[in-house]
């Protein structure tokens, strides 16, 4: 553990030798399904007409939402919803993409064919598209009688009111966080397979949990748990929490299948992904923020439209909750109000996204930062660091009840201001406005912790290019000849980042009240198998449903660990299968869980198993079971490693000679074990809730550059600093960090879900739909601190999310810094930053 | 529009198939599906995140924008040809050195591009990598660590010509 050994996937996916769902074939013979799909974003269907289609070369037959309703009930909600959710559209499409009918076919061109043969008479109704619109009073939300909220409700910690009036200033403003996807390069795929006998189901996705929503896809077919078998393949091609959504296409599947008499699969394509998967909710907040004359961040009032489009799928709104012990961030915070509306549109239904309502969070509340530190007149890094929470605060009780459970916030602060050279690039920053030198060059270079890479490597230029007498960074910049007016801005951003997600925070969306009458719900909890063949080999299984995150080479470690094998020696799978493994509802992949609970579930695993061989071993050893050591392969009685017995000899005797067993041990060597986080009960009355169980901490430096022609974004230098307690791997770490700060980077600066004023999508495809690539992603210099978690057992936090959560406020900091200006729309492209400038005058001809 | 069969003939990572397809079968889906070589993945079917690269005589091209008929006659390579049963090429060994890959599924058609283009610009600069890479979409990574595999390998096999 803690070693940063070679992947062991890597060599079968370098090879194509990966076993995704598309490229394997468990049910000979499927039938390939096409779905027809809804044109306007909102419309009657007065009906559906599939004789053509159904007698189409090829087809082997078509079901309709009207079908698809007679043998499912509507997919379950999280909270009470006046519009049911069926997967095939029924009576009314409510978001253009939106699957009508499906069509069965030999192939998928023959499905494909037939599909355009299937003629739907829609009666085109008016769409709701804004969320604000939805959130006025009275918004009707055609078949929904209690209109387009389905959730509003306030909440009060401490004496926010008080606190605002006692504040010497009060900043509000209105923040937007745009509509984006995860869009993981790897599509959707189902197969599924009714077997009439005894009325079940094996469907087979590339879903990624919660399996909460097995039990809502069961539900849904009217099937006990037990009829619904689900199993994963070994390797799933990224998800980033939108893959959760895939349960809508395995009870979609799943019926046709049932309906049909024959099994059936589906790849979703790209245009289909793009129109119809899962999208981040569209968030608008008007933040509130009352600051004392020294700075103190005294209360925050946040007053939010959360947009979650056509229906309310489950998880949702949980994007909303996933953040509401966090609302508060990093800072000292006592009083604090809420109200959040939860509002329907006819929009893609939205879901997981990395970040999961993080982004949206974090940007209204370190934008606020960055405004109140202008107005205050001091340095954004200078507040920042008054109000951060001290490392001997901890664990903190937020004013929503969240528990933080360890961390240096200052010192995290310390070492990003220190990498990035920060009270140098101030320095440089002024003179370029100044339209003078830069005073000191040589300074830039002696002020950095690391002297490592220089500014971004200054895009566009060869090298390294040292100003005079010195090999300052900035001055490579200056090296360029943009020296005067240059329009330079640096952005900080710190967030807190939850992970290992309570399973009852959602349900924050009800009252009090309300909540009592359901069962509550709470924790996080996982499963993990350890087995030891014959032969000494060990075999583990886990639930956690990797999507290329290297769980198997951690749980590899984890487990070598605990059995002094190597990690070579020890075989994980990641395929995961309901009805042979063992799992819980919040089992899966997603709220950054691995680390936290999923690797420590293979660990105490591991650790019984090794209990068990010291038992067996300490006959032979004629010792004590605790003085006995696992090492290298062999049980020796501690400090005397030259003799013992052999893991192989042990495992031999416990399998083939169970009689000679000591009493006192277990028959068998495979155990399952259950670990559970710490701290995560129901929200209680006061509408308290620890959202998460490990909240790990991450400051962002971004250091930009404006073109003043072009109005071009470049990012000349970015330092990020985690603390994600111990690391387990640090390579896998790091490559969290750099995946989640290019799906930060992407919303903040190009991706973004629009619609036009119909509510025809108009990013259907990847171009329009604008991924960064690597021309576009910057190069990130990555820092560590680890402060162990005392709530997780092994001390590691979450990082996947953390630079989702702050890329999109650092770099919306950085580009307000550079223009000057207050407001700045993401996603940050050319032509916003344009009209920006051109509103500032700050645009130059040649 | 369906139309009758053809026969495609090529010759795929050095072994020669015949088959029979309809003219709009894509070459992708020819590959994995007729043929079972599924290390070529599709991840757009409107050829710009590049998972679907593979070489048609030597040269990158996407196999969703290219009907298998086109293909008939050519010489194709797709990733299960580039490592041999005992070992990987020294660009996929860089790849796993630099954990150039998370959940693996674009890596195929990156390594194909990368292929193609290091045959073209054995040693690009860290921006010719950047660019060569642009045709490729990558969601989990950030890019920088396949940058670095591309670069040291290319670094590594330079040295290794200079000791030749």
């Amino acid at each position: 553990m803690g070693q940063s050994v070679p992947r062991v996937e890597d060599e079968a996916l370098l090879r194509g030798r990966g076993r995704f769902l598309d490229d394997l074939n468990p049910v000979p013979g499927a039938a390939q399904v096409a779905f027809v799909r809804s044109p306007f974003a909102h419309a009657r269907i007065d009906s559906v007409d599939v004789k053509a289609a159904a007698e189409a070369p090829g087809v082997m037959g078509v079901v309709t939402g009207a079908q698809l309703a007679a043998v499912c009930a509507p997919m379950g909600a999280v909270i009470p919803c006046d519009v049911p959710y069926y997967p095939l559209a029924v009576g009314s499409a409510r978001y253009a993409g939106e699957p009508v009918a499906a069509v069965a076919a030999r192939d998928r061109y023959r499905a494909e064919d037939a599909g355009e043969l299937v003629v739907v008479d829609y009666s085109p109704l008016e769409p709701l598209l804004d969320p604000l619109v939805a959130a006025g009073v009275g918004a009707a939300y055609i078949g929904a009688p209690s209109g387009a909220v389905v959730s509003d409700r306030t909440f009060n910690y401490g004496d926010p009111d008080a606190a605002f009036e006692a504040a010497d200033l009060v900043l509000q403003r209105r923040f937007r966080f745009p509509r984006w996807s995860g869009a993981p390069v790897e599509c959707a795929c189902v197969v599924a397979d009714w077997n009439p006998a005894d009325r079940s189901l094996t469907a087979w996705a590339n879903f990624q949990g919660p399996f909460t929503l097995h039990t809502v896809a069961a539900a849904a077919l009217g099937l006990p748990a037990s009829k619904l078998r689900l199993i994963t393949p070994p390797d799933s091609g990224g998800s980033f929490g939108v893959k959760a959504s895939v349960v809508s296409y395995i009870v979609a599947l799943g019926a046709v299948s049932r309906i049909l008499g024959i099994p059936v699969r589906w790849t979703e394509d790209r245009s289909e992904h793009l129109a119809s998967s899962s999208m981040a909710t569209e968030r608008i907040t008007d933040l509130t923020a009352g600051f004392s004359a020294e700075g103190r961040l005294l209360a925050l009032r946040y007053d939010t439209v959360e947009d979650v489009g056509a229906y309310l799928r489950a998880p949702e709104p949980a994007s909303l909750y996933r953040m509401h012990g966090t609302l508060t961030g990093a800072y000292r915070v006592e009083h604090l109000a809420v109200r959040n509306r939860v509002v329907l549109t006819n929009r893609c239904p939205t879901g997981l996204n990395r970040g999961f309502g993080g982004p949206q969070m974090y940007l209204p509340l370190e934008r606020t930062m960055a405004l109140a530190a202008a107005r205050l007149e001091l340095d954004p890094a200078e507040l920042a660091r008054r109000n951060l929470l001290r490392a001997d605060e901890f664990p903190h009780r937020t004013a929503s009840g969240g528990l933080y459970d360890s961390g240096d916030y200052h010192a995290c602060l310390d070492d990003a201001l220190a990498a990035i050279g920060y009270e140098q690039i101030r320095r440089e920053q002024a003179a370029a406005r100044s339209g003078g030198p830069a005073e000191n060059c040589r300074a830039v270079a002696d002020g950095r912790a690391d002297g490592g890479s220089v500014l971004g490597g200054v895009r566009g230029v060869d090298g390294v290019v040292g100003c005079e007498g010195g090999g300052s960074t900035l001055g490579g910049v200056q090296g360029v000849g943009r020296s005067n007016g240059r329009l330079l801005g640096i952005g900080l951003a710190c967030v807190v980042e939850p992970s290992v997600s309570n399973m009852g925070y959602v349900s924050l969306a009800e009252p009090p009240e309300r909540r009592r009458v359901g069962l509550p719900k709470s924790g996080n909890s996982e499963a993990a198998g350890v087995a030891m063949n014959p032969l000494g080999g060990v075999t583990v299984r886990l639930s956690t449903v990797p999507q290329g995150q290297g769980h198997r080479t951690v749980a590899a470690q984890v487990v070598a660990d605990e059995l002094g094998l190597r990690p070579d020696q020890v075989d994980v799978l990641s395929g995961f299968d309901t009805h042979s493994d063992a799992w819980t509802v919040s089992s899966g992949n997603y709220s950054s869980r691995f680390s936290g609970i999923g690797a420590a579930a293979a660990s105490e695993a591991a650790r019984r198993l090794a209990d068990r061989l010291r038992s067996i071993a300490a006959e032979h050893l004629e010792c004590a079971p605790s003085d006995v050591v696992l090492r290298d392969g062999r049980a020796s009685v501690a400090g005397h490693p030259a003799g013992g017995v052999s893991l192989r000899r042990l495992a031999g005797q416990a399998h083939w000679n169970p009689e000679s067993l000591p009493a006192d041990v277990e028959v068998g060597l495979a155990v399952t074990a259950f670990v559970s986080a710490p701290n995560l009960q129901p929200p209680n009355d006061n509408d308290e809730v620890v959202a998460a169980a490990a909240h790990g901490f991450v400051v962002d430096i971004a250091v930009v550059e404006v073109d003043p022609h072009t109005a071009e974004l470049s990012v000349l230098d970015y330092v990020t600093v985690h603390d994600a307690g111990t690391l387990l791997h640090p390579r896998l770490a790091d490559g969290q960090v750099l995946g989640s700060f290019a799906h930060g980077f992407g919303p903040a600066t190009g991706e973004r879900v629009v619609y036009d004023k119909e509510g025809t999508l108009l990013t259907g495809s990847f171009m329009d739909y604008l991924c960064p690539t690597a021309a576009e992603v910057p190069p990130l210099r990555i820092l560590h601190r680890e402060t162990p978690s005392p709530f997780t057992p092994l001390g590691a936090k979450g990082l996947g999310e953390g630079n989702t959560m702050s890329a999109p406020s650092a770099l919306a900091n950085a580009v307000c810094d550079a223009l000057g200006i207050d407001d700045i729309e993401l996603p940050m492209s050319a032509p916003g930053i344009w009209e920006a400038m051109r509103v500032k005058g700050l645009l130059r001809s040649e | 529009m369906r139309g009758d069969s053809v026969e495609v003939n090529v010759v795929v990572n050095g072994r020669v198939y015949s088959e029979v397809v309809e003219p709009r079968l894509l070459l992708s889906d020819f590959l994995r599906h007729r043929l079972g070589l599924t290390g070529t993945h599709v991840g757009c079917e409107h050829g710009v995140c590049g998972a679907c690269t593979v070489l048609l005589d030597g040269e990158a091209v996407r196999s969703c924008l290219l009907f298998a008929v086109q293909a008939d006659g050519w010489r194709i390579e797709t990733v299960e040809g580039l490592a041999d049963l005992e070992k990987l090429h020294p660009l996929q060994e860089s790849f796993r050195e630099h954990f150039a890959l998370q959940c693996g599924f674009c890596t195929a058609g990156i390594l194909m591009s990368a292929v193609d283009c290091l045959q073209k610009n054995p040693i690009p600069s860290r921006d010719e990598i950047a660019e060569l890479l642009s045709g490729h979409l990558c969601r989990c990574t950030g890019y920088l660590p396949i940058i670095d595999a591309v670069e040291a390998y290319a670094h590594g096999e330079q040295e290794t010509g200079r000791r030749q």
